[in-house]
This record gives C-alpha cells, structure tokens and sequence, in this order.
C-alpha cells in the first residue's frame, strides 16, 4: 500500500491558516491581558488576606485548576444562556479563557508576592507610602519579575488548549484545520501541518513574553 | 420532552467518570512506564538519545494535545490501521503524560545535589550503581509531589479525548444537554465530577510537597 502524500491540498487554504492563526493569536492576547489582571487581583487579595476577596479566589483558584478547560468553555458557552445571558463563540471563548488563566496566575503571582522581603515593605511604609503605592511600586514589580518564567509558560499552555475553542464553533486555528480537512480530505497532512504551526505559534508566544517581561517589568525593577 | 429524570442524568454521568477514570490510570500508568524510558534517555551520557529525548518532549509540550489526537486519529487509518476512539484517547495521553514526567523527573534527578555524584563516584561506583543506590532514590522523594500533582493535568487532559469520539465524562455530558435541554445542570455535574476526581489529588500534592519541605528544615 503507497500512500501519496498531498501537503500542497492543505495550503491552498494558507489564507484560511492565516486567518485562524490570527485569530488564536488575538485569543491568546486578550486572555492573557485580562487574565493577568485578574491574577494580580486574586493574588494581592490572597497574599494580604484581603476579606472578603481571599476567600472568593481560594474558591476560584480551586474549582477553576481542578476542572478541564473544555468544560469550563461549554458551561459557559450553553451554560450562560440557559440563564438568560447571551453570549456568542467568541465571547465565550474569550471569557474562558480569561477565567481559566486568571485562577494558574493568581497562585503563580502569589507565590512571587509572598517572597518579598519584609524589609522592603517596611521601608516603604517608612516613607509614608500608602497601602495601594507599596503594592504598586515596591511589592509588585520584582514580585511579576520572578515568577515571569512560570507566566510565559502557563500563557503557552493556554494558547495551545485554546485549540478546543473549536468545539463551539470560535473559528480560530483548529476550528481552521477541521474546515481544510472536510474540504480536502485530507486529514492527516491538515493536522500535521496545523500542528507544526502550533509548534512554532509556542515558540514565538514564548519568545514574545519573555520579551515583553524584560521591557515592562525588568526596567522598573532596575 | 423530559422523560430523562435527574436520577438518568446522574446515573449516566457516573458511567461516563468510571470511563474517565479508566483512562486517566490507563495513561498515567503507560505513560508513567514511557516516561521513565525518557527520563533514562535525558540523562544519559551519550548525546544520542538525550536529543532524541528532549526533541520528543519539546513536540509534546508545544502541541496541542487535540491536535496530537487527531493525527494518531487520522494518522493510524493511512496506514492501514482502524484505530478506535479508545485506543487513539489512551495512545495520545500516554504519549502527552510521558513527556511531562519525562521533563518533571528530569528536573528531580538534576535537584539531587552534586556533590553526590561526586562522592558516589570517589566510590568508584559506576554510572548505574550511581543512579540505582544513590540519586534515584533520593529522587524518588523529591518527585512523589510533583507527580501527583500532575496526575491532575492528565485527568483533565481525558477531556479533550472527548473531541474524538471518546464517550467519557465530558462527552456523556455533551449528549446529555442536547438530550434534555439543562446544559447549565448537566455540564454544572461534569465539573463537579471532575472536581471530585481532581480535588483529592491536588489536597494531596500540596500535603506531600509541605512534609518534604517540613523534613528538611531540620
């Protein structure tokens, strides 16, 4: 049996590819900007025992890290409007997403919270600097800088599972793939080649964060 | 039309978890096996196979693992093989988990600190005797943690196997909203199922990770 195989069916549709790419990529960074901001918030809220908000993101963290992803986007993608919220793909995916790295970041930020030295924030508090400006200038910075590794990855993580956004239709990369593939019938060179797009997609990501950490945070930590 | 009661939903839910169970053993256990060849492979001394390695974990940890299940999907019918949903779900979490225990094993083998190696050596122990009296058995410790703090990511990998046609917990769950028309219920369940899956483990990790930490302060 000699199997033929056909990679040039699969980029006839390179503009559909661009597209999808696009789009996870737009997926990627909304999610991971409000998702770092509710990371930020959780963390403060936990590391300083902030009631009543520690005890709503210890909640959080924990329902949100010990269930899928997939079903975290299909309670809310048919969940929410059984409630009479509605809500299309994109915004589904979207809030997933921001929901889902939201609760990794907030332990992952807490942790760098957690290691300032005391006598930093005492200095602070020696100049007469208020609750929100320590936290602001003294606490926050190197705390994001030491655990920006750990972000870089988790927000690779999350790209890579925004593939199941698929499942509810947000036409990004795989949704993307899965259409090529019904056109072409060619299944196995579709995904092999969305997949090594992926691949690179992770390590541009990455390349990119890593960046973007060294440009807005390692300059004000000095 | 609602001649599903809640006791059918509840009752097919849990049939669906005891699949989501099986698998989630199925891989960690193959993948535990395979993941160990990896780790024997990234410390190796010959740079073979520590290449071969790496470049095995670095594909796994940079794909999705959808996208890793429908090429063994699709890739197993080309050459000629009828591969099922099940064999092509424990297939592709065997081969994700493998990966990551590989990387987090590594990681433990590595924290063992040098100066054992070194005075294992100045025992003139070979390289295996080394690993098999010395290292591995303080890494085994260090890695107790971690590895069950990933079984949680395996458990909830299960769900994406749903996507192929793999009847698990998330996928019981999606026939049953469609049935009855109760999303908000039915995918409400299957988080709490694998909440009640998940929870345990993580509780468990973070005991496990305190008590190393509180054994070795003294």
């Amino acid at each position: 049996m000699a199997y033929a195989f056909d990679f040039a069916s699969v980029l006839e549709y390179r503009e559909v590819l661009v597209d999808g790419t696009l789009k996870t990529l737009a997926l990627t960074a909304i999610g991971t900007f409000f998702g770092l901001a509710v990371g930020i918030l959780g963390a403060v809220s936990r590391a300083w025992k902030l009631a009543p908000f520690d005890r709503f993101f210890t909640v959080y963290v924990e329902l949100i890290r010990n269930t899928p992803f997939l079903v975290q986007l299909f309670f809310i993608f048919f969940g929410l409007p059984s409630l009479g919220v509605q809500i299309n793909e994109w915004q589904a995916a979207i809030l997933a997403m921001v929901i889902n790295l939201g609760a990794y970041t907030t332990e992952i930020i807490r942790a760098g919270i957690e290691a300032t030295p005391k006598g930093q924030i005492e200095a602070a508090q020696s100049l007469a600097m208020g609750r929100a400006q320590i936290f602001r200038h003294v606490v926050l910075p190197p705390a994001l800088l030491k655990v920006w590794p750990a972000i870089c990855s988790q927000v690779v993580i999350v790209m890579l599972g925004s593939s199941v956004c698929s499942q509810i239709a947000a036409e990004e990369l795989t949704f993307a793939a899965n259409f090529i593939q019904s056109r072409n019938f060619r299944a196995f060179e579709t995904y092999f080649v969305v997949t090594g797009m992926y691949f690179l997609l992770a390590i541009a990501v990455r390349q990119v964060m890593i960046q973007a950490g060294q440009r807005l945070i390692a300059r004000r930590v000095k | 039309m609602n001649d599903i009661s809640y006791w059918d939903i509840v009752r097919n839910l849990l049939d669906g978890a005891l699949w989501t169970v099986g698998l989630s053993l199925t891989a960690f256990i193959l993948g535990g096996i395979a993941g160990l060849v990896l780790l024997f492979a990234r410390i190796a001394q010959n740079p073979i196979p520590r290449r071969l390695a790496q470049a095995y974990i670095e594909v796994f940890q940079g794909t999705p693992l959808l996208m890793q299940l429908f090429i063994i999907f699709f890739g197993g019918s080309l050459i000629g093989l009828e591969i099922s949903p099940w064999i092509a779900a424990a297939l592709g979490l065997t081969l994700f988990t493998s990966a990551y225990l590989g990387e987090i094993w590594r990681g433990c083998v590595e924290s063992v600190p040098k100066g054992q190696w070194e005075a294992s050596a100045s025992l003139a122990m070979t390289h295996v005797e080394q690993m098999r009296h010395v290292i591995l058995p303080q890494a085994l410790r260090i890695a107790i943690a971690p590895t069950v703090g990933f079984s949680v990511q395996v458990v909830k990998g299960t769900a994406v196997t749903s996507i192929i046609g793999f009847v698990e917990l998330t996928k019981t769950g999606s026939m049953l909203a469609n049935a009855t028309y109760q999303p908000f219920l039915v995918f409400g369940l299957v988080a709490l199922g694998y909440f009640a899956l998940c929870y345990p483990l993580s509780a468990y990790s973070r005991i496990l990770e305190r008590n190393i930490h509180g054994s070795r302060a003294h």
